[in-house]
């Protein structure tokens, strides 16, 4: 194949980039709620600006009921929590039945990882759109258990009662919460890292939005009918 | 009883501003943030609060399906907070006053014998007590002792209708809240006389406070000195200004 040469190849299935784009609207919702509700009564000795939050207005409800607008953050946290949950559900169930997961995620090791991170840092590291590098694929695979940490500390902080066990498996009431706030800080590293590497790289971004790459610089998806690249 | 129904006109005319639920999360969400992490250009504000508040609905229904009448885990005496945490809409030093020799819990709705009850025939009734956490809705919690009656066994000594939906509270404060059935049913749902096996300060709700450890915090009045059972939903406070109603835990 050459440069100029102009065939497509599908890299991410419509499943992956349909969830993709919604996690990444969930996921704001969660954090710029999350944050709001942090205010209202934080662990460690500090908040986050309020303009980064997302809840009720902060004026309005300091001057109506002496708070800062928790309600709405409220409101948004429950309501996203569904949006997140069911298409995380659908994305997982998709990754797992498909192949996706063990095709794009799997194997990796300790070694690839340091071996991918050496190169990476050195900037001797290529990028292959819809091949993971060991890096890659250890912090896909990892924020994605950050994300079940997140339901579960999150049921278990919203439902210590009714969820017992959940909360006790997490040490209780507080150290779930802790938890909760340790699993959001990770997602948002992650997401740091995540965005600057579409910066770097900036033809990831068409990517996963079109599904589509140039042949030549691409490996095409698994095709989830038949078990190989389609 | 005229300092309560003072405090309620204050509490309506100025100190908390009468704003309707709903003009008030119109104007308040703070969706430019939200703008900002998704790129979304969300300009129907209106639409938006509907959907929010109808997910909050909805999530009442999913907590009413999730209860149970399981016991909430109950701690050591030892683990109970000795100086509780004050908490109210106002400071301290505006907690309601009540006279205890003149009080009467007032009853009305769907109860067979609506005879207001003195705070000694309260007292005469069987008293049970619990160490339990208390849940506050911004996150922190603590965990008391707290001693009264059994709410179930008072609904049953009164003849409330225990089909009914809703039991109501109305508090000298001018604070107001309510639960459903299965919750006032729950055997832990206390009506609560004492923290820390003293009779209530003023500031922790004296002389009656609903304690409800399946719920959040403000699900749990003080100062009560009315209730009711409904089949129509009464809402409350904060519920009315846009938290969940169910508040469970």
């Amino acid at each position: 194949m050459t440069g100029t040469d102009k065939t497509y190849v599908t890299v991410h299935p419509g499943v992956v980039r349909l969830t993709h784009w919604i996690n990444a609207v969930a996921t704001a919702i969660m954090i710029g709620s999350g944050w709001r509700i942090w205010n209202s009564s934080p662990i460690f000795d500090f908040s986050f600006p309020v303009a980064v939050t997302i809840g009720g207005d902060p004026a309005l409800s300091q001057d109506t009921h002496n708070e800062l607008g928790l309600a709405g953050a409220l409101q948004w946290h429950f309501a996203g929590m569904w949006l997140l949950a069911i298409n995380g559900l659908v994305y997982v169930a998709y990754g797992i039945l498909s192949g996706h997961f063990r095709h794009s995620f799997l194997p990796v090791g300790p070694s690839a990882f340091i071996r991918d991170a050496l190169a990476a840092l050195t900037f001797r590291l290529p990028h292959r759109l819809g091949v993971y590098n060991a890096v890659q694929k250890t912090l896909y695979l990892g924020v994605l258990a950050a994300g079940v940490l997140m339901v579960l500390t999150g049921l278990a902080i919203w439902k210590p009662g009714q969820f017992q066990e959940l909360a006790w498996l997490f040490g209780g009431f507080d150290t779930a919460r802790l938890i909760h706030f340790l699993g959001m800080s990770a997602i948002v590293l992650f997401l740091l890292v995540h965005i600057a590497l579409v910066v770097i790289v900036p033809k990831t971004l068409p990517t996963m939005i079109t599904g589509r790459a140039p042949a030549h610089e691409a490996e095409p998806a698994l095709d989830p009918l038949h078990g190989r690249p389609a | 009883m005229t300092a309560p129904r003072d405090s309620k006109d204050v509490l309506r005319q100025g100190a908390v501003r009468a704003i309707e639920r709903r003009s008030f999360l119109k104007q308040g969400l703070s969706l430019g943030a939200l703008t900002l992490f998704t790129g979304c250009d969300v300009t129907d504000q209106d639409s938006v609060q509907y959907a929010l508040n109808a997910v909050s609905r909805w999530n009442d229904r999913v907590q009413a399906a999730l209860f149970t009448h399981r016991l909430m885990p109950t701690y050591p005496e030892s683990a109970a907070v000795k100086d509780f945490r004050f908490n109210a809409y106002y400071g301290e030093d505006a907690v309601p006053k009540i006279d205890g020799a003149s009080y009467k819990l007032g009853l009305s709705g769907l109860v067979d014998n609506r005879k207001p009850w003195t705070l000694d025939e309260l007292y005469a009734l069987p008293q049970a007590s619990q160490v339990t956490r208390h849940v506050c809705v911004e996150g922190w919690s603590m965990i008391g002792k707290w001693g009264g009656v059994p709410f179930r066994t008072f609904l049953a000594r009164i003849g409330a209708d225990l089909t009914a939906k809703y039991v109501g509270f109305e508090c000298a404060d001018g604070y107001y809240s309510s639960i459903d059935m299965a919750s006032a049913l729950h055997p832990q749902t206390l009506l609560t006389f004492k923290i820390s096996d003293e009779i209530l300060a003023p500031k922790y709700g004296y002389p009656l406070k609903l304690r409800v450890p399946t719920k959040l915090g403000f699900k749990n009045p003080k100062w009560i000195t009315a209730m009711y059972v409904t089949n129509r939903f009464p809402g409350g406070f904060w519920e009315d200004r846009g938290y969940n109603w169910f508040g469970g835990v």
